[in-house]
């Protein structure tokens, strides 16, 4: 009996979920005596044509990472679709729409003009932005077109499951594939992760007192460290409360509060907005003027609370950017 | 994740009320529209829906169509809810089963294009049905109930409420921080429209608190802390020591004579002094000294001491601690009543420099003392009877821009009374009332202003007065009659302000003790202006009296009759029934990570350290959804308004589908 077929796809992403599976270190040796892998640009060398003669269906998994924002990466998705069982987002950018999703506050020019000719390490006075098609020699080169909106896996094609984290702790990974080759995974549409938020399993949740108020939102530098210490106790914002539970406290245990990469529970269909409502029931002021004060001591609201999630929330980014 | 709809079979009545609906909304077209939904079993339309044929109607369709939910599509939640709730219990159905689909006030009332009008109410309906269908069956919550009520505040309205309870044979406490209760009834000379000695009618009911087997008097009190909730209220009090032994003291007075230190009396509002030592006024209950603390010199170390040294009975006693008193009480009535906006924030009127421009209440002093010793009027600052008399309306009232915006409601009355009085104790003087309007609307009221004006050549001039001032012992005022447009200047002897009534000081700590809702104003907010005006939003807590808003004698006695009947009918049986419609958490999504015990305003979030998760005391549980919306995890819902529902019902409103008819 042959073994079963994986397959592993990038698209719009740091390399960091690559990474993650490397990580498993020697955990990856029974996993790649178990199937096998078909196919892995970042690894291995395999054509898209390797794919596309494949029968419907022929791959067991397929796990992808990154967003969503060029045509030649929902092309592939969606051909990997077609021809796998499962498909399976992997990482934040796949799930939620990752850093790369904070695109969506701006409109496609804004961002290759800041990229191709704002930045100060950029020399380009013709003011050249990168073209679908261009002459050269006589030669018509071709590029992948840059979509307007960042989008997540799922807002291009049917997800089946869900591996969350920038970039998931190697432990899910390794219980994804068991879970795969063992034939026990859970029902579809699951995020393969605790059903918590973090504040379950943290190692500071024995010092947090049950009220909370903050007349100021410090930065880390600004407190000196203790690692029994709640973060929200200190005024430090930490995204605990709003993020699903199963990185182990990665950040956490580096003193680091959370920043939210693992995305919501279930029952909550907007994590930036959950963070806002919760943060702003923390501020000890009922004067207008010092909650503003408050509230401007954070800085980066948007980046802040929506880093993963901009593109999978409800807002999907700035409504304003096309009339920019 | 949403969660399974249970396929639900739901009947959908909706009401014409006569035209009000009807009249602009094609109720028949909505039927029909409607009853097309999936899961809808019966859609139908009836005259009135909530007239007795209109019940039957409900009755005899739930058992044909054998109905698991339904909806009545009429007017709004406030009016009728608990009508059909009721009903749906009686043909068997769980209450919660049972939805108010607002087409009247929301849709025909304020529309008047009938198809846009009949869509809309598509949309409405549609929503419910989505709302509906994810509901689930919910017992009332019962809790138990203490049969013992706390009145804050011992004027005519606490004063009241606690006789009505009393009587009624249920324990009351009533606390006053004040050294005798009567409150502000009892500074008063007499009352409009019959002119009866307020004092007279007060001070029997006083002398029946004190006496009464329920009531536990406790004046010179303060609420210090309180927790629990409806029905079981914890109640910390600080009664502030007087440092008298009422015991031991026999009321010699040479305590008084004694004392060398002389400070305004509340009572007489500065018109007249009293000593350290006192007793309020001579019909004061308790009727014992009180020592005041900030005044007394002999609190401080070797600096006075004279009327310990007079005391034959030792019944001083500056060592006096305060004491501290815990008690638990079903349910407590604020009747903290109120204070006059000072003359000091009046600049336009002399900002209180000027020794003859006295405010309505000092003024009342000086009537109750010309009639209780036949002194005369006195003006303060040189003791003649003053010839001329200015009372000066809404002074500090109807003012947003400088000022408070609402209507004082007493003032237009007593000025008329005050004048009267002035003029039959002195009929040569001369007296002018300056107003905005009359707002005579009380019963005899109109007519009492009538006598002013005609029996009593009180003259009233219409306009608002600009400046007042000093000028060769005169006071001068400045106003203008709008009615003949010309500018009138009076030189008088006496200026009478009027000034707004505004809540009494300690109103809004103790309504942050309580978690009662203040208004802009700071009076106490009522649950519903019009349906429930003696409850507040805090299940037990109720109100009475003029710490909710301007109010005369009668309507105060009322409010505290209302808010006594309301809470006698809340303690007479022995455990309470609440809404169920409160916060509920999942155990098995809750982290613990406390946030909801920030927000909840009536402490009824509690965190559970052997789960590690923060569970819902489904007592204290107002549904207010504070920690609803706050919860990061979305593991706290509102029941049967749970996220997923408002998800659906909202789209359902937004959804184009069927909508077009």
């Amino acid at each position: 009996m042959s073994k079963p077929k994986v397959a592993l796809y990038w698209c719009s992403s740091c390399g960091g979920c690559e990474e993650s599976v490397v990580d498993l270190a020697q955990d990856i040796l029974p996993v790649t005596s178990a199937v096998d892998i078909i196919f892995w640009p970042v690894a291995m060398d395999f054509k898209y044509s390797d794919i596309e003669v494949l029968q419907d269906g022929e791959i067991a998994a397929t796990l992808i990472n990154g967003a969503i924002r060029m045509d030649e990466q929902e092309h592939i998705a969606k051909l990997l679709r077609k021809k796998s069982q499962l498909i399976i987002a992997h990482g934040s950018c796949a799930h939620l729409g990752g850093v790369v999703g904070l695109a969506n506050f701006y409109k496609r020019e804004d961002v290759l003009g800041e990229a191709f000719k704002e930045v100060p390490t950029v020399k380009n006075p013709k003011g050249i932005l990168p073209q679908v098609k261009t002459e050269e020699a006589g030669r018509e080169l071709e590029l992948p077109a840059l979509h307007d909106t960042v989008k997540t896996l799922d807002q291009v094609v049917q997800v089946d499951y869900y591996i969350p984290g920038c970039p998931p702790p190697p432990e899910l990974i390794k219980n994804a594939f068991a879970a795969i080759l063992e034939n026990k995974l859970p029902p579809k549409g699951t995020v393969l992760a605790e059903k918590k938020a973090l504040c379950d399993s943290c190692s500071r949740k024995e010092s947090k007192p049950d009220k909370i108020k903050l007349s100021k939102f410090k930065r880390l530098y600004e407190v000196e460290w203790d690692p029994e210490k709640c973060f929200l106790e200190e005024g430090i914002i930490c995204l605990g409360p709003s993020t699903r539970d199963g990185c182990g406290e990665r950040c956490i245990k580096a003193n680091f509060p959370c920043r939210g990469c693992f995305g919501p529970t279930d029952e909550v269909l907007d994590q930036g907005a959950k963070s806002l409502s919760y943060l702003a029931s923390l501020i000890d002021s009922d004067d207008e003027e010092e909650v503003k004060k408050i509230i401007d001591s954070i800085p980066d609201m948007a980046g802040l609370f929506y880093r993963y999630s901009l593109a999978s929330s409800i807002l999907r980014g700035n409504i304003n950017r096309g009339t920019k | 994740m949403s969660a399974k709809k249970p396929s639900k079979r739901i009947g959908v009545f909706i009401c014409h009320c006569g035209g009000n609906i009807s009249s602009v909304i094609d109720v028949e077209k909505l039927a029909q529209a409607i009853g097309k939904l999936p899961g809808v079993a019966l859609s139908t339309t009836y005259q009135y829906v909530c007239s007795a044929p209109g019940q039957d109607l409900i009755r005899e369709k739930v058992k044909e169509h054998n109905l698991d939910a339904y909806i009545v599509a009429a007017c709004s939640h406030t009016l009728h809810e608990t009508t059909f709730r009721t009903l749906g219990k009686e043909t068997g159905l769980n209450p919660y089963q049972v939805e108010i689909a607002n087409i009247r006030e929301q849709d025909s009332w304020v529309h008047d294009d009938p198809q846009k009008a009949t869509s809309k109410a598509v949309r409405i309906i549609r929503s419910v049905i989505e709302k509906l269908r994810l509901n689930e069956d919910l017992l009332p919550i019962e809790v138990p109930v203490t049969k013992k009520v706390l009145i804050v505040g011992a004027g005519i309205a606490g004063i009241q409420a606690a006789l009505d309870i009393a009587n009624a044979g249920y324990k009351v406490t009533l606390l006053e921080k004040r050294a005798s209760i009567g409150g502000h009834m009892a500074q008063i000379s007499k009352t409009f429209p019959t002119l009866d000695c307020s004092q007279c009618i007060m001070t029997p009911r006083m002398v029946e608190v004190s006496h009464h087997k329920n009531i536990e008097l406790l004046t010179y009190s303060e609420v210090e802390d309180v927790a629990g909730y409806v029905g079981n209220f914890k109640v910390k009090i600080k009664k502030n020591p007087i440092y008298i032994d009422p015991e031991k003291c026999t009321l010699c007075d040479k305590c008084v004579e004694v004392c060398p230190v002389e400070v305004d009396s509340e009572h007489d509002r500065g018109i007249k002094k009293r000593k350290a030592i006192y007793i309020p006024f001579p019909q004061a209950v308790p009727a014992t000294y009180t020592l005041d603390v900030h005044s007394c010199l002999g609190l401080l170390p070797i600096a006075c001491g004279e009327c310990v040294k007079v005391c034959e009975p030792q019944a001083i006693d500056y060592d006096m601690e305060p004491q501290f008193i815990e008690d638990t009480f079903g349910a407590i009535i604020v009747s903290t009543g109120y204070e006059l906006y000072p003359v000091l924030n009046l600049e336009e009127y002399g900002a209180d420099q000027i020794p003859d421009v006295v405010d309505g209440m000092q003024f009342e002093r000086l009537l109750y003392l010309d009639s209780s010793t036949g002194c005369g009027i006195k003006r303060p600052s040189d003791g003649k009877v003053p010839g001329e008399v200015v009372f000066v309306q809404c002074a500090g009232s109807r003012d947003p821009e400088l000022h408070n915006a609402y209507c004082s409601r007493i003032c237009c009355m007593y000025t008329s009374k005050q004048a009267m009085l002035y003029k039959s104790a002195f009929p040569e003087g001369k007296s002018y009332i300056f107003y905005i309007d009359i707002r005579s609307g009380g019963k005899g009221y109109e007519e009492f202003v009538q006598r002013a004006r005609e029996e009593h050549d009180v003259t009233y001039l219409r306009g608002k007065v600009s400046k007042i001032f000093q000028e060769d012992g005169k006071v001068v005022v400045w106003g203008a009659d709008t009615l003949t447009g010309e500018k009138v200047e009076i030189k008088a002897d006496l200026v009478v302000l009027a000034t707004t009534m505004v809540p009494s000081p300690g109103t809004k700590d103790l309504a942050n003790k309580l978690k009662l809702n203040v208004d802009e104003h700071g009076f106490t907010q009522e649950a519903h202006p019009k349906l429930r005006p003696v409850e507040s939003l805090s299940a037990g807590v109720f109100m009475a009296g003029c710490a909710q808003s301007p109010r005369d004698i009668p309507d105060t006695v009322s409010s505290a009759s209302g808010a006594a009947s309301k809470v006698m009918a809340m303690i007479s049986g022995d455990v309470l029934e609440r809404e169920p419609i409160i916060a509920r958490v999942d155990e098995d999504i809750c982290s613990g990570c406390k946030m909801c015990i920030s927000v909840c305003p009536y402490d009824a979030r509690e965190y559970n350290s052997d789960k590690n998760i923060v569970e819902v005391n489904s007592a204290k549980c107002e549904a207010c959804g504070s920690c609803v919306v706050t919860c990061p995890s979305g593991a706290t819902q509102q029941l049967n308004f749970a996220d997923t529902q408002i998800k659906e019902m909202v789209r359902a409103i937004l959804s184009d589908k069927e909508s077009s008819e």
